[in-house]
């Protein structure tokens, strides 16, 4: 008992040492090594400045955008230091009520057009980079509209952005909104 | 359901099933202290930590002194990682300088929970744990904790596979072995694919970056309400930055799902862009959580001697491992039927079905694939909001648990778990044909079955207790997010999911009350230890007795017909335990919102 009780200390300790400090230290030095961007976040800059993650939804509110996914990360959503979804139930009133005032906004917005699910609906992690096509393509005639250019070189631009699945078989094809909207900001400016 | 769901489910499974041998195979050469290609590497570390710890690697242990050495350490590293938590503001990397992490039932609760490698989730990952806690608290846990159930199933294996003999190996050996070679080099490179995918590696401090668009939001008074000028119109302020959180994420997030323990870095866990970045991250992730629980299978008919036992009780896993994907799979399809309006089915343009809680990059089938293999193992890392699914298909989740995790199960526990089961069916089955069972060559007599009993109703008897105390006591029914007959579901979850030490949670449920804290870390401590003694006691006593050569009248463990009576007893066991809890929740939820009712 007593030897066991000093062996599961020292074996406690050396072992933290290997598992918890040389180990993950190792990982970090080998990915900063072989893939810098990524192990740091793929932050992406604009005339100099960061302007956010690729991969991390970032808020969008204006008409001359496409808007990422609701989100309910920290006090105002797309908190990136505080992740995490709204956790309704399916059957929660506020769920259903947030639900219907969202879509009667969306029918207005674009009258006639079946709502994508994934418009209306908050991501897990309030962070989610992407929507799917189908919610661009909801979104397109408002942004074309703001944009001031024909919503067919719009489309176009949309289906370039199109990320298909993963070698033809993982995942669901998507969007990432951050570049479309990058994209569009250097072809079809806002004209004020 | 699409076709394209269906294939990547079947490429899991594949996966899966292809891995089983050669890691099974490994795993017993691991144990057997035979040869690896890993030894020029490993062997030398290894003999170093058994110098510093004064460890005699050729002495074994009885089975008492067995349980009292994994008893003792999961102690002493139990109350490290309280300490750690409750000084890290002095400790190095936290680079956030973030403090103690407080009160102290929140620590005690997460150092239980980490320590029974269920990883229960109290706080929030970004903005409660430093770097330092992390990695050296946390996620050495992650390894511990997985090692600790690896090196007990591999004792219990022993146990049936030796005759006469008096010692079922040493803990400290077996633990280290673990670690080592079963571990550690996994995870060396798993973690290096996941960070080719975007899961980020670093140790610098949070960046604050410069939104595109700046956004107006209201602006909140003390109490937390939204403020109102003298014109009566709301105050806004303007935001024009974006924290983000950053970390040495990868290194953590593969031991996560290898050892199956399911601490998330972040809040959001595997839904998180930063966790789980794509699709092949995600199809990773999923394989890593349910390899080893599958490759023990073929390690115990290997240890045995009987290959095709071992293949039988993957057989009664992979029936059990389908029923739960079909369900969820297809329940989260279905969508919500109160949400009118929205386009919810699947279409080449976007995946449908009920996306409250899920990713896009996901959408419903790797949500669902997801979930379901979480808890199918007692892993609990999640890619979406278990809260917000379907009450059919977070049923489904419920009952992976319910059952027991056995189905690949947490590495080692799910294997030790199922051969509790296996011991059962070999005696209801000897009881049918009224003879004395046995079980590859051992006689099972009452001392086995009635720790077994043991062992199987600590569970029900955690879980249901608790959850009829919390849903009937203010300070129970306080913490629930979704009224109505969801609210049950969620504290049944918690206390499941802390029993079964899965992790995963209904979230919805503000489980960081001295309450919650104080009975989830009792509920993981009760679902593991007690569990685990009357396991070893069984092992030492089955490793004791004699070798009876098969006869005629006896029950075969390597047929198909035992894969179904097998299954047959995990379900009603199963099944009669916890029906009526679930009949009042999630049952009684899914024919109210049928019939439209919202709360």
């Amino acid at each position: 008992m007593k030897k066991n009780l000093i062996t599961a200390i020292l074996m406690t300790l050396a072992t933290t040492v290997l598992l918890g400090i040389v180990y993950p230290l190792v990982v970090t030095a080998a990915a900063q090594l072989l893939f810098h961007d990524k192990a740091n976040g793929q932050l992406v800059s604009r005339n100099g400045k960061v302007i956010g993650s690729r991969i991390l939804a970032q808020p969008f509110t204006g008409a001359e955008y496409f808007h990422p996914r609701a989100s309910a990360a920290g006090t105002n959503g797309y908190d990136a230091a505080n992740s995490g979804g709204s956790n309704y139930g399916p059957t929660n009133q506020k769920l259903v009520d947030r639900i219907q005032q969202d879509v009667a906004a969306a029918q207005k917005e674009n009258p006639g057009h079946p709502i994508p699910v994934d418009y209306i609906t908050t991501s897990a992690s309030g962070l989610d980079p992407d929507i799917s096509p189908a919610n661009a393509l909801f979104q397109l005639p408002r942004v074309a509209a703001a944009r001031n250019t024909s919503t067919d070189r719009l489309e176009l631009l949309v289906k370039e952005h199109i990320q298909t699945r993963q070698f033809g078989l993982l995942g669901e094809p998507r969007i990432n909104v951050l570049e479309l909207n990058l994209d569009m900001d250097d072809r079809y400016p806002v004209k004020h | 359901m699409t076709l394209n769901g269906w294939l990547q489910i079947a490429l899991f499974f594949l996966l899966i099933l292809a891995v089983t041998k050669p890691l099974g195979v490994f795993i017993t050469r691991v144990f057997a202290r035979e040869k690896t290609f890993l030894d020029p590497i490993l062997r030398p570390v290894e003999r170093l930590l058994y110098r510093v710890t004064g460890v005699d690697e050729t002495r074994e242990m009885g089975w008492m002194e067995y349980a009292v050495a994994m008893l003792l350490f999961s102690l002493v590293s139990m109350l490290l990682l309280y300490a750690m938590q409750r000084v890290q503001g002095w400790l190095p990397f936290n680079p956030q300088k973030l403090g103690a992490v407080s009160p102290g039932h929140l620590a005690w609760n997460t150092a239980a929970s980490f320590t029974t490698n269920t990883n229960w989730q109290a706080y929030s990952g970004e903005t409660t744990m430093s770097y330092f806690t992390q990695m050296a608290g946390l996620a050495y846990h992650n390894f511990v904790s997985a090692a600790t159930g690896i090196a007990l199933a591999v004792a219990f294996i022993r146990g049936i596979a030796r005759r006469q003999a008096e010692t079922i190996g040493n803990f400290w050996v077996d633990l280290v072995r673990a670690s080592l070679w079963v571990l550690l080099p996994f995870c060396v490179v798993g973690s290096l694919l996941l960070v080719s995918q975007g899961v980020v590696q670093n140790l610098r401090p949070y960046d604050t970056v410069k939104l595109v668009e700046a956004q107006k939001v209201p602006h909140l008074n003390a109490d937390g309400k939204p403020a109102v000028g003298a014109n009566g119109q709301p105050v806004m302020d303007t935001v024009t930055e974006q924290v983000i959180a950053q970390g040495p994420v990868a290194s953590q997030e593969f031991i996560k799902e290898w050892g199956t323990n399911g601490g998330g870095f972040f809040n959001a866990n595997s839904a998180h862009p930063f966790e789980n970045p794509t699709p092949l991250s995600n199809l990773l992730e999923i394989f890593a959580i349910a390899a080893i629980g599958a490759a023990l299978t073929y390690t115990l008919g290997r240890m045995t001697g009987s290959p095709r036992h071992g293949w039988a009780l993957f057989g009664a896993m992979a029936a059990l491992f389908l029923a739960g994907i079909l369900v969820t799979y297809w329940a989260e399809s279905q969508g919500n039927p109160l949400l009118h309006g929205v386009e919810q089915h699947a279409s080449q343009l976007q995946p449908g079905g009920n996306m409250e809680g899920k990713e896009v990059r996901f959408g419903v089938a790797n949500s669902a694939l997801f979930a379901t293999v979480t808890t199918d193992t007692s892993c609990g890392a999640v890619n979406s909001w278990h809260d917000s699914f379907t009450p059919l298909g977070g049923m489904a989740l419920m009952i992976n648990m319910m059952l027991g995790e056995v189905i690949f199960g947490g590495v080692g526990s799910g294997m030790y778990g199922m051969l509790v089961f296996v011991i059962l069916t070999v005696f209801i089955a000897g009881l049918m044909v009224g003879r004395t069972p046995e079980y590859l060559g051992k006689k099972i007599e009452g001392y086995e079955v009635k720790m077994s009993m043991l062992f199987a109703l600590v569970f029900p008897l955690i879980i249901l207790v608790l959850t009829a105390i919390s849903s009937v006591k203010q300070f129970g029914t306080w913490a629930i997010a979704n009224p109505g007959p969801h609210g049950l579901s969620e504290i049944l979850y918690a206390f499941t999911s802390a029993a079964a030490n899965n992790g995963s949670a209904f979230g919805g449920l503000n489980a960081n009350t001295a309450w919650y804290n104080t009975a989830i870390g009792f509920a993981a401590l009760g679902g593991r230890f007690l569990m685990k003694v009357p396991m070893l006691a069984i092992a030492g006593s089955l490793a004791r007795k004699k070798y009876v050569p098969p006869s005629v009248g006896t029950f075969p463990v390597t047929t198909p017909l035992f894969s179904v009576l097998l299954i047959g007893v995990i379900v009603i066991l199963g099944a009669l335990t916890f029906f009526p809890a679930l009949s009042l929740g999630p049952i009684l939820e899914h024919l109210l919102m049928n019939a439209g009712k919202a709360f």
